[in-house]
């Protein structure tokens, strides 16, 4: 699905865009040799995003993006990661200060193209498709693939021995690919690290294929890594097409990083500094640093997912910071998207059913558009399409107004079978009473049409809670993006899943028990009609 | 004070009043009696404009809504204005749900008068009390029962002060005694010199309480007199096969 998303955005700014206005590939080397060039006095830098000009804001999913970009376990609230550490120095080196932005993996690109941040950092391999959409960097780290096995199982330690078995690995990778060219029936590939380790472990997999980084911080006490490197994925840095300037800096920081060593001991602290780094640096040298970061974070997972008593404690203590933050970002979206759901609803079904044709005729079909097309397009649309067209929404302002306008088609049929509930008696009597026509629809008729229509309002309400999920496709984090994050960063879908449940219940709870007040006073309101 | 001319209203090609005239004196009760279908109700809601006739011309004191087949903004304006002078009652009552009885007399003066609270708080009980309702005037509609909200729907129209009430059946939804509530609130009215249209099936009331008893049929006034007379000596066929059917 992750990846479904990334498509419908690539597909819609390629729509909306006009392509990048530097079209040029640059052949690696070709930047390699760039980078070499002394520094020449050159033009202020463009850094999109930023607030003032010391200011470098970065974009990367850290989201369970452990060892790349990540919340640290031990901090909540603080970021790490060796691309973190990277960015940093980066970032010192150009007399900067980094800011890290979140960002979804299939936000990442698209956001680049909206000038939302300056730069993306996420293990992207630098593929041909890759370098068609983005302006890359010198490479920062070069690695292999590898073959993880249950600690059982033995024999299966090439491509070749693989052959005929089940293995896992992440989409869109060099090491999916490597496994379609090679036995494309036996593939499984998944959106998240997680659910792979896990799949591989309880069974499902007979083997994963996958980065060595992430085998390294992913195997786990049953499993093991065997057979020798396989392939070769080398991770850029992501500029926009248009900014080769900013690239160029960056470039040139990153040689010298590589040049003092300074990647060497980023690396070296989160034990990712390998025969590949040394041969594509050619830094032969052994530095006596100890894998702190490595360590560091091994400790506290061992600590925070222990199955004791006061693990578990330790741990979900730890989490309600954020799930709180999370139900505040649901419960924020919703209510706003439903005040405009509610009032936007009862315009087009006034407009539907009092308004000149042409108007009826508008109403009617935007209430067919927005609940004939998905939620999901929606959202993508209004938060990456409407730029093109001159309106950049903040991500929450997005998230409200693609929920209310999506509601509000929903709200306007509900109010439509509201209105037309109410028998025709009404309006003759207001209107004989003199009554204009705007009068007797506000005095008359909508005050009727309404309280028939609040129960069903409410329910809707309860679906709306639920549908702001998809708002963490444009970088909000809502109570499921803070279950995604938490669940798979502590391999703990039960728990946390039962915590954010409850707190989904406890915000909705207060709606539900109006839904039945009003439903006790709908059933008054009927009563009437009887009578 | 109410002249309807060759009103005409068809509704998809069948012809369903053929050019009515009436004269209404000031004061007067009038009954309108017919066999069902004769567009005895389309003639009555063309005088307020609730229908709009396709030919036709009424007054109501001074104002003249001519109609002309093609109804427009100025012609709305107008028959607002009209609608001014002019009461209605309905057979199925059709007060407001939503309000209490008190609110729904209230609404229209304060709303369409801009009347303020405090005035139309004392017109509407007064109008309360006249019709017998003080005692549940704060309820909704529905805890009434139909000859209460009948008599409310009357002194609903009445807080407008309108110089002619029409009236649509006003007791055929309900039980004689009922009825007689109503009946008698109506002929106090008449006693006050109101002006008064009433569309009935009740023909002890059309005879013993109108001065004028309008006989239509197939969209026309066939005969029209004083009710003594009419009831004991109809004059048209029409009129005595319709009398000789009820009696
Ligand atoms: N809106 C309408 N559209 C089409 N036909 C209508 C409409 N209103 C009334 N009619 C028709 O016009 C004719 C006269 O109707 P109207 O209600 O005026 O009769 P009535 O004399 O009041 O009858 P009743 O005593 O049953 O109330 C009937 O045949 C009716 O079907
Ligand atoms: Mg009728």
């Amino acid at each position: 699905m992750k990846r479904v998303v990334l498509a419908l955005v690539l597909a819609l700014c390629g729509f909306l865009n006009v392509t990048g206005l530097d079209g040029r590939a640059l052949a690696e080397d070709m930047v390699a040799e760039q980078a070499k060039a002394p520094a020449a006095p050159v033009a202020p830098l463009r850094v999109p995003g930023a607030t003032d000009d010391r200011d470098l804001p970065w974009a990367s999913d850290g989201e369970a993006n452990v060892p790349y970009v990540f919340h640290d376990p031990a901090h909540e609230g603080r970021m790490t990661g060796f691309e973190y550490d990277l960015m940093q120095a980066i970032s010192a080196r150009m007399g900067r200060h980094g800011r890290f932005v979140q960002n979804g993996w299939d936000g990442l690109i698209p956001g680049l193209s909206r000038d939302l941040y300056a730069l993306v950092i996420d293990g992207i391999e630098m593929t041909p498709e890759h370098k068609a959409a983005v302006l890359f960097s010198r490479p920062y780290y070069v690695t292999v693939d590898r073959i993880v096995l249950r600690k059982n199982e033995t024999g299966l330690d090439t491509l070749e021995a693989l052959k005929g078995h089940v293995v896992g690995t992440i989409k869109s990778t060099a090491a999916e690919r490597l496994l379609l060219d090679h036995d494309p029936t036996n593939v499984r590939s998944y959106d998240e690290e997680t659910n792979l380790f896990s799949d591989l472990k309880n069974g499902r997999l007979d083997a994963i294929l996958i980065d060595e980084p992430i085998a390294l911080y992913y195997l786990a006490d049953d499993l093991k890594l065997v057979g020798p490197p396989i392939g070769r994925v080398a991770y850029g840095i992501a500029f926009p097409k248009n900014n080769p300037g900013l690239r160029d800096a960056v470039d040139s920081v990153l040689g010298d990083l590589m040049n003092d060593g300074t990647l060497h001991q980023i690396l070296a602290r989160w034990n990712l500094w390998t025969p590949q780094m040394a041969d594509y640096t050619g830094d032969q040298t052994l530095l006596d640093i100890k894998p702190t970061a490595w360590a560091d974070y091994r400790q506290t997972m061992e600590r925070m997912s222990g199955s004791s008593v006061k693990a578990m404690v330790h741990r979900y203590v730890s989490f309600l910071p954020l799930v709180l933050s999370g139900a505040l970002m649901t419960l924020g979206v919703s209510a706003l998207a439903m005040v405009l759901a509610v009032a936007v609803g009862l315009i087009l079904a006034l407009a539907r059913a009092y308004g000149m044709a042409p108007l009826r005729w508008l109403a009617g079909l935007y209430v067919e558009v927005v609940r004939g097309t998905p939620l999901l397009i929606q959202v993508l649309f209004i938060f990456y399409g409407l730029p093109a067209f001159g309106l950049r929404l903040s991500p929450f302002a997005a998230g409200v107004l693609s929920l209310g306008l999506n509601y509000a088609a929903y709200e306007a049929e509900n109010y439509r079978a509201g209105l037309m509930s109410v028998p025709r008696g009404q309006m003759e009597a207001a209107i004989a009473l003199n009554m204009t026509h705007m009068q007797a629809l506000r005095l008359v008729i909508v005050p009727q049409a309404f309280r028939t229509v609040v129960p069903v309002m409410t329910n809707d309400f309860i679906a709306l809670l639920k549908d702001s999920s998809l708002v963490s496709v444009i970088t909000l984090t809502e109570l499921s993006q803070t279950y995604i994050r938490l669940s798979s960063t502590y391999y703990d879908y039960i728990g946390t899943g039962l915590m954010i449940g409850l707190a989904y219940l406890l915000v909705g709870l207060p709606f539900v028990r109006l839904a039945r007040m009003a439903e006790k006073r709908m059933g008054r309101v009927v009563a009437k009609g009887h009578h | 004070m109410l002249r309807a001319t060759d009103i005409a209203k068809s509704f998809g090609g069948n012809e369903i009043l053929r050019g009515i005239s009436l004269d209404v004196e000031r004061g007067e009760l009038i009954s309108i009696i017919g066999p069902s279908g004769c567009g005895k109700s389309t003639f009555l809601r063309c005088l307020n404009f609730l229908e709009h006739p396709d030919a036709g011309e009424v007054r109501v004191e001074d104002v003249t809504v001519t109609s002309t087949g093609q109804w427009n903004r100025t012609d709305e304006a107008r028959a607002h204005r009209l609608r001014g002078h002019v009461g209605m009652v309905f057979q199925s009552f059709n007060l407001f749900p939503h309000r209490t009885v008190l609110e729904n007399v209230m609404l229209a003066p304060m709303q369409v008068k801009r009347m303020d609270e405090g005035r139309a708080h004392k017109i509407a009980s007064e109008l309360l009390e006249k019709v017998g309702l003080v005692a549940v005037k704060n309820r909704y509609p529905d805890r009434l029962s139909g000859g209460q909200q009948q008599r409310a729907a009357i002194a609903r129209a009445l807080a407008m002060k309108p110089s002619v009430m029409l009236y649509d059946e006003p007791t055929s939804a309900l039980d004689p005694e009922l009825s007689e509530e109503v009946l008698s609130v109506m002929r106090a009215l008449d006693a006050e010199g109101m002006t008064q249209l009433v569309v009935t099936h009740d023909m002890r009331f059309a005879r013993a309480a109108s001065d004028r008893v309008l006989f239509m049929e197939a969209g026309q006034i066939v005969e029209s007199g004083d009710p003594d007379v009419m009831f004991a000596n109809p004059r048209e066929p029409g009129t005595r096969r319709f009398l000789r059917t009820l009696l």
